[in-house]
C-alpha cells in the first residue's frame, strides 16, 4: 500500500487541492495527515472540512500545535502565529473547534509512528531538526519508521543497528528505500507553508510493499493563496513567505 | 534493533533457502551455495559475519549492498534473487556465477598486450554500465571481477559502493577511508565518494597491474602509504614492459593521474580510446621511462599538505558532458545542406559538453557479398575516399586532435550499422539528420527512424526548415 504524507497544511487550500489532485494519480491507498491543517493560511474552515471528510473516508489525522492552540492557548508562539490563531477561531465552527482539539498526538499502525512534532513528548511540540534531536525519538518510540511534520522543511534520518544517527540528503522524487534493519524518522516538509526555498507545496509517499520514501514538490498557484492572506488582513510576511518558500 | 537470531550453517533452512557448502570465507562474509524450490540454477548467499566488536563497516556494507543491487540491472552486475535482513539472519542471495574471480589471471600478469586490451574493453564497458546506473563502485580489483555462464565479465561486491541518488550509509560514518588499498584514488583517502572518476583510477591501477605483472603503489597496507599517491606517481610501467605499446602506457598512465579532472572524464571515454589505438592523443605520458621529477612531486606534496579536497565530484549534468557524442552524417551531394545543419547541431552540443569525445560516423552501404578482387580494390578506395570526406566534415568543428575521431562503416543496413556502432562504443548521445518527409520515404521507413527506435541512448534528429508555403 502506498501511503500519502501531509504535514503542516496550514489553511493553505490551494495548496491541499493541489497535493491531493498529484496523489489521486499516484496509486495512494491512504492518507495520513500529520497536523497543522490550520493557522497562517485563509481557509482554515475550507480545510479542516476536506480532512474531516477524508478522515470519514479512512484517512489518519493527528494533532499539530496550531490546531491544539483553536480550542486551548497561543501563548507559546510568536506574534503572527499568535495573530493567525486569533483570526482563525471565529471562521471556524464549533464543531470543527471540537474535533480538532480531540485529535489524537500519535498513531501507531504496524512498525509506523506518525505523530506531528518529536516523537518524544509530542505535546510539547519539540521540532526535529538535527541528529540529537532525531536521537530523542528514536528513543522514545521502538517504530520501524516514525513520520512527522512541524519543521516545514523535507528531512529524512536513520538510526543503525548501533543506534547511531545519520542525516540523509533529501532529494525531490528519488524513491529512497527505508532497510528494515536500521529504524528511520521521516520529517514530511509542508503542504500548505514550505520553507526550505522552493514554494512547491511538500509531501511523501511511503509504500509499505517495497518500503521505498519518496519526498514530493506539487506546485500550485501562490498568488491565489497570498492574495488571499492580503485580502483577509492576515500579516502580510505570511503572502511573501508562500511565494519565496523561504 | 534486534541482533540475528541465527547463524549460518550447512543444512540451515531460512525462508524456503537451504544452505548447502562452504564457498568461501571472507574477512567480512561467508558465501554459501544455497536450493530453492521456487528458483531454479545454482545461487549463492552472502552472510556478513557479525562479530560483537567493531562491525560499523560490516554491517553499512551490507545495507548498501542491499539498498544497490536491487536497482542494478542488465549483464554486467550480479542478479539479486532475495534479501533477509538483521531480524533473523542478514543475507544476500545472487544468482552463483561458474568459476573464480580474475585473482588468478592477475596473478600471471604480464598479459600480452592484445589479451589485455581486449580484457581492458570488457572492463570499461561493464564499468560504464554500472556508472550509467548511477552507482560508483569504489572497490574495484581483480577479486571483484567474474564471468557469467555466457563468458560476460561481471563486477561483484557493492558493499562500498555508493548510488548517487541514494543516501550515503557509510558517507560520513567511519573514519578510514574504504576500499583496497593498492587501487583506490587519493581522493578516496580524502573520503571522497562520490566521484565516477575514483573507479577509473583504481581500473588503471588493474590495467597496470595487468601490464607490468606489478601493482603501481606496491603491496599497500598503510594508510600513509596510500597518502603518498597524492603527489608519487607510479614508475611507467613501459620501464618495466618495454613490449607495452606508448598508446597503451597514455592509457594507464592517464587514468591514474592524482587530480581526476586529469584522467579519463568517463568509462565510455577510456573504452573508446582503447578500441581506437590510433586514434589515442599521446603525451609525455606516451615515452616517460622515469617517475616525474623531484619538482612537479614537491609542489604536488605542498598542495596535499593543504588541501582537504578536490574539486566538487562531477554532478549527473557533468558526467553526461564526458560522454561520446556520436555524430553521423550522409554525404552524398544531394544531402549537403542538411549535413551542414547537422554540423551546427553538433557544435551547439559539444559546446556544452566540453568534456565530451566526438566521433564521426559515415556508413557506406555494401552488397551483402563481395564479388570479387577488383570490386575489394574499388571497395577500398571508395573506403578512403569517404574517410577523408568525412575528417573534411568534421575538421569544420575546429576540435583539438584526440577529441574526434572518424570512422567509416561498411554494412548492407544503415539503420543497424548505426545502431550496433553506437552500442559498440558506449555513446551517450547520437546526432544524425531525417531527410525531409516524403511519400517514398513513408512506404521505405528511414534510417533515422530506426535508429531512434534502436539506439541504447539518446538520439537528437536533425532537419532542414520545410520550405516557406
Amino acid at each position: 500500500m502506498r501511503i500519502a504524507l501531509l504535514s503542516d497544511i496550514h489553511g493553505n487550500r490551494e495548496a491541499l487541492e493541489a497535493v491531493l489532485a498529484d496523489a489521486a494519480a499516484r496509486d495512494i491507498g491512504r492518507c495520513v495527515i500529520l497536523g497543522d491543517i490550520v493557522g497562517y493560511g485563509p481557509d482554515p474552515a475550507w480545510c479542516v472540512q476536506r480532512i474531516q471528510e477524508m478522515e470519514a473516508a479512512g484517512a489518519l489525522v493527528i494533532r499539530g500545535n496550531h490546531d491544539a492552540a483553536i480550542a486551548g492557548s497561543a501563548r507559546d508562539m510568536n506574534a503572527t502565529a499568535r495573530a493567525s490563531i486569533d483570526w482563525t477561531r471565529p471562521r471556524l465552527s464549533a464543531a470543527q473547534t471540537g474535533w480538532l482539539a480531540a485529535l489524537p498526538l500519535t498513531i501507531r499502525e504496524e512498525d509506523r509512528l506518525y505523530t506531528h512534532a518529536s516523537a518524544h513528548s509530542p505535546g510539547d511540540w519539540i521540532y526535529v531538526t538535527s541528529d540529537r534531536d532525531a536521537m530523542a525519538s528514536f528513543r522514545s518510540s521502538d517504530a520501524g519508521v516514525i513520520f512527522c511534520g512541524h519543521v516545514h522543511v523535507p528531512a529524512l534520518y536513520s538510526s543503525d543497528i548501533h543506534d547511531r544517527i545519520q542525516a540523509h540528503a533529501e532529494r525531490p522524487r528519488i524513491p529512497v528505500p527505508l532497510l528494515a534493519s536500521r529504524r528511520w524518522l521521516v520529517v514530511a516538509g509542508s503542504v500548505g507553508q514550505p520553507r526550505d526555498g522552493s514554494p512547491q507545496a511538500g509531501w511523501a509517499i511511503f509504500d509499505t510493499a517495497t518500503r521505498e520514501l519518496s519526498f514530493r514538490r506539487t506546485p500550485y498557484d501562490t498568488a491565489v493563496t497570498a492574495g488571499k492572506i492580503q485580502a483577509a488582513g492576515l500579516p502580510e510576511e505570511l503572502a511573501l513567505r508562500l511565494r519565496s518558500g523561504e | 534493533m534486534s541482533r540475528s537470531q541465527k547463524r549460518p550453517a550447512e543444512g540451515l533452512q531460512i525462508d524456503g533457502f537451504t544452505l548447502g557448502p562452504l564457498l568461501h570465507r571472507g574477512g567480512f562474509a561467508t558465501i554459501w551455495e544455497v536450493t530453492h524450490p521456487d528458483h531454479p540454477g545454482p545461487m549463492v548467499m552472502k552472510v556478513p559475519t557479525i562479530l560483537d566488536g567493531d562491525d560499523g563497516p560490516t554491517i553499512v556494507g551490507f545495507e548498501i549492498e542491499q539498498m544497490i543491487l536491487p536497482r542494478l540491472s542488465g549483464p554486467h552486475v550480479p542478479r539479486l534473487i532475495a534479501a533477509g535482513d538483521f531480524a533473523v539472519m542478514p543475507y544476500l542471495v545472487t544468482a552463483k556465477l561458474p568459476g573464480t574471480s580474475f585473482q588468478e589471471l592477475f596473478d600471471r600478469a604480464p598479459l600480452p598486450p592484445d589479451q589485455l586490451v581486449a580484457l581492458a574493453i570488457e572492463i570499461a564497458t561493464a564499468l560504464h554500465e554500472v556508472h550509467r546506473q548511477r552507482v560508483i563502485h569504489l572497490d574495484l580489483k581483480p577479486g571483484n571481477l567474474m564471468r557469467d555462464e555466457a563468458g560476460r565479465l561481471v563486477l561483484i561486491d557493492y558493499g562500498l559502493a555508493r548510488h548517487l541518488d541514494l543516501p550515503d550509509l557509510l558517507g560520513e560514518e567511519f573514519a578510514i577511508p574504504m576500499g583496497t588499498f593498492p587501487y583506490i584514488a587519493p581522493e578516496q583517502y580524502l573520503h571522497h565518494r562520490d566521484d565516477p572518476r575514483s573507479d577509473i583510477f583504481a581500473f588503471g591501477a588493474m590495467l597496470y597491474e595487468l601490464a607490468t605483472g606489478r601493482l603501481p603503489f606496491g603491496r599497500t597496507t598503510t594508510l600513509r602509504a596510500v597518502r603518498r599517491r597524492l603527489w608519487r606517481d607510479p614508475q611507467p610501467p613501459r620501464a618495466l614492459n618495454p613490449d607495452l605499446p606508448p598508446w597503451l602506457q597514455e592509457i594507464i598512465l592517464r587514468a591514474l593521474e592524482v587530480e581526476p579532472e586529469d584522467r579519463f572524464q568517463s568509462a565510455a571515454q577510456m573504452a573508446f580510446d582503447l578500441g581506437h589505438p590510433d586514434q589515442v592523443q599521446l603525451t609525455a605520458r606516451a615515452t616517460k621511462l622515469e617517475q616525474d621529477g623531484v619538482w612537479p612531486v614537491l609542489r604536488r606534496r605542498w598542495r596535499a599538505r593543504r588541501i582537504r579536497g578536490y574539486l566538487p565530484a562531477p554532478t549527473q549534468e557533468d558526467t553526461a558532458r564526458a560522454q561520446v557524442v556520436m555524430a553521423a552524417v550522409d554525404l552524398s551531394p544531394e544531402m549537403e545542406a542538411l549535413s551542414q545543419e547537422i554540423l551546427s547541431a553538433t557544435r551547439e552540443i559539444l559546446h556544452f559538453r566540453p568534456e565530451a569525445r566526438l566521433a564521426c560516423v559515415n556508413v557506406l552501404r555494401s552488397a551483402r557479398i563481395q564479388l570479387d578482387q577488383g570490386t575489394d580494390e574499388a571497395g577500398n578506395n571508395l573506403h578512403v575516399a569517404r574517410l577523408v570526406a568525412l575528417k573534411a566534415w568534421g575538421e569544420a568543428l575546429g576540435l583539438p586532435e584526440g577529441r574526434v575521431t572518424y570512422t567509416v562503416l561498411e554494412a548492407p543496413d544503415p539503420g543497424n550499422a548505426l545502431t550496433e556502432h553506437a552500442t559498440r562504443i558506449l555513446a551517450g548521445h547520437i546526432v544524425m539528420g531525417a531527410r525531409a518527409s516524403s511519400a517514398l520515404r513513408r512506404y521505405l521507413g528511414s534510417v533515422s527512424a530506426q535508429v531512434v527506435a534502436e539506439a541504447p541512448c539518446t538520439v537528437t534528429i536533425v532537419r532542414l526548415p520545410a520550405p516557406g508555403i
